[in-house]
């Protein structure tokens, strides 16, 4: 599915009317089957920016078009079918406490099932094998019949990631996939991720704060400051200096990008020569 | 030094920016709330010490004394048991079907299953009817469950059929506005993220509602079922069957023994509820 955003503006999800715009004049445009990182400091709007493409969010100015239509202007179930057809993960799980880790991954074939077979599968899973192939593409094949509120954070992050194998989208936009994991973990469900939209030849938009990550997996980065789009270049051209401007006064987010070189290299430290009196 | 210095020493040193700000709001609702009590308690004779005058303490001891020893022959308790089981059936009946007209009715007036809320505010027609719905239920529970039974016994006559269908009516009321508040105040995150991801709403009231809230709505309904027990006896006074009419033929022939009996067979059945409730939220918490 291809995005087109034009001259975008939008107000944070919980914004009084008069607030600052969460994004301003923003201008994308996002091809089939590409693979996008959005980076940029805390507050720079990146949720709001998901948001928006997931029609989750009106635009208060400018355009946006999915696939070439405007989803506003589309009937209820003309909405409704879009947004089956696109995958939302937000930064904390969706998941209740209560549920089981089979039922929560199963939930993402919900827009594409009938009532009653939603309804027979709550009473007995109906597709237990698809469940436990989504978990083992994120490594937690042996947590199928486990209640999500006996995961830990990390363990939960991955089950809301692994919803999308069950789910037949082909718009991904997946909010902070690694808040929760440590780098090993990090890598392993970057490379699941990017693996599966590559397979299905769906869009990605993640929003990232690994930026050594996003480096690594992704062939183009956005970089969103204040609302606005810093920069939009395929990766080779993102360097070091593009990096520190973009995370100007939020330096000390801009963790684990160890090619960095600091702006002002230190002085040599001459030795204070000693006086012997 | 003593703590009362201590405090006195805290305020004169505290800071403008320390003060709690909430204070003054909370004192003077809980003044507003004391200065409305008071004409409460003056209208209603509120003189707790009457009942321990000795004038009112003899005749209260003497009704008292009248209770025991609760009645155990066997004839008896095989009356109570017959009749406890028509009212533990009044009652279920009345909850299931107040169930039945309440799950839907809450449904329609639950916000988190609003698909025009999703996106900002909720469009006006949706609204609208979300507001007639809790109209609806308003109206059903305003209306005192012994007056529809009053009315429906000279419908459908005596018996448990009144008390069934006066329980469902105002039951339902009660069950679908807590329903609905239940889920509401809940966690909605799962259930909004299910429906933006394009799940139909009573897909998203399944795997992401009642998971959710579970727990809360058994217990809110065990409790009801509790109290549509008591409700039953109640309405057994005006005809309704069940052990509250035989409490009723029981005291106006003075046997306090047997209503003794009756009152101990309610606390059991009180007391079953509340295990049930808590196994429940065992098993589902």
């Amino acid at each position: 599915m291809q995005l087109a955003l034009n001259e975008l503006s939008a107000q944070h999800l919980t914004a009084k009317p008069l607030a600052k715009a969460a994004l301003h004049a923003v201008t994308l445009s996002v091809r089939d089957g590409e693979q996008v990182a959005v980076i940029g400091p805390s507050g720079a709007g990146k949720t709001t920016l998901l948001h928006v493409m997931a029609c989750a969010l009106r635009p208060s100015a400018g355009s946006l078009t999915i696939n070439g239509q405007a989803p506003w202007r589309l009937s209820a179930t003309g909405l409704r079918n879009l947004r089956a057809a696109l995958f939302l993960a937000p930064q904390v799980p969706p998941l209740p406490p209560r549920q089981r880790v089979v039922t929560a991954v199963l939930a993402g074939r919900l827009p594409q099932q009938s009532l009653w077979a939603s309804v027979r599968s709550l009473f007995y899973p109906s597709d237990i094998a698809l469940a436990e192939r989504a978990l083992a593409r994120f490594g937690l094949a042996d947590k199928l019949f486990e209640r999500v509120d006996r995961l830990s954070g990390g363990e939960r992050q991955r089950v809301g990631l692994a919803r999308v194998v069950a789910s037949q989208a082909r718009l991904l936009l997946i909010d902070e996939p690694l808040s929760a994991l440590d780098p090993t973990r990090g890598e392993q469900t970057m490379t699941a991720l990017t693996a599966l939209a590559r397979e299905r030849q769906a869009t990605l938009v993640t929003s990232l704060h690994h930026v050594e990550l996003a480096l690594r997996h992704f062939p183009r980065i956005v970089g969103l400051r204040d609302g606005q789009i810093a920069f939009d270049l395929p990766t080779a051209q993102v360097t070091a200096e593009v990096l520190q401007a973009l995370y100007a006064q939020h330096l000390h987010e801009l963790s684990g990008a160890a090619t960095l070189a600091p702006l002002q290299p230190p002085d040599e430290v001459r030795p204070v020569a000693m006086h012997c009196r | 030094m003593p703590p009362h210095k201590l405090l006195t020493a805290a305020a004169q040193t505290t800071a403008p920016s320390h003060r709690d700000p909430a204070w003054s709001r909370r004192l003077s609702w809980s003044l507003a709330a004391l200065v409305l009590l008071w004409p409460m308690l003056v209208l209603t004779e509120f003189k707790p010490w009457l009942l321990v005058d000795p004038a009112s303490l003899n005749p209260t001891l003497h009704f008292l004394g009248d209770f025991l020893p609760p009645r155990f022959d066997l004839p008896f308790l095989a009356l109570v048991a017959r009749e406890t089981w028509r009212t533990v059936a009044m009652a279920t009946a009345g909850l299931v079907l107040a169930l039945l007209l309440a799950g839907p009715m809450a449904l329609l007036s639950v916000r988190a299953l609003s698909v025009s809320a999703l996106s900002g505010r909720m469009a006006l027609g949706p609204a609208a009817l979300r507001q007639a719905v809790r109209w609806t239920l308003v109206l059903l529970r305003s209306v005192p469950e012994l007056i529809w039974a009053l009315v429906f016994v000279r419908v459908v006559g005596l018996g448990p059929t009144a008390g069934v269908l006066a329980i469902a009516l105002t039951y339902g009321g009660m069950l679908g506005k807590v329903y609905a508040e239940i889920l509401d105040s809940g966690e909605t995150h799962a259930t909004n993220t299910l429906l933006r991801n394009g799940s139909g709403r009573l897909q998203a009231f399944l795997y992401g509602l009642l998971p959710q809230n579970g727990a809360e709505l058994t217990s809110y309904t065990v409790y009801r079922w509790e109290c549509a027990i008591r409700s039953s006896a109640v309405l057994g006074f005006v005809g309704a069957g069940g052990l509250g009419q035989q409490m009723d033929a029981s005291m106006k022939m003075f046997s306090g023994s047997e209503v003794a009996t009756m009152l101990l067979v309610f606390m059991a059945l009180v007391w079953l509820a509340d295990r049930i409730s808590a196994w429940l939220r065992r098993g589902l918490g």
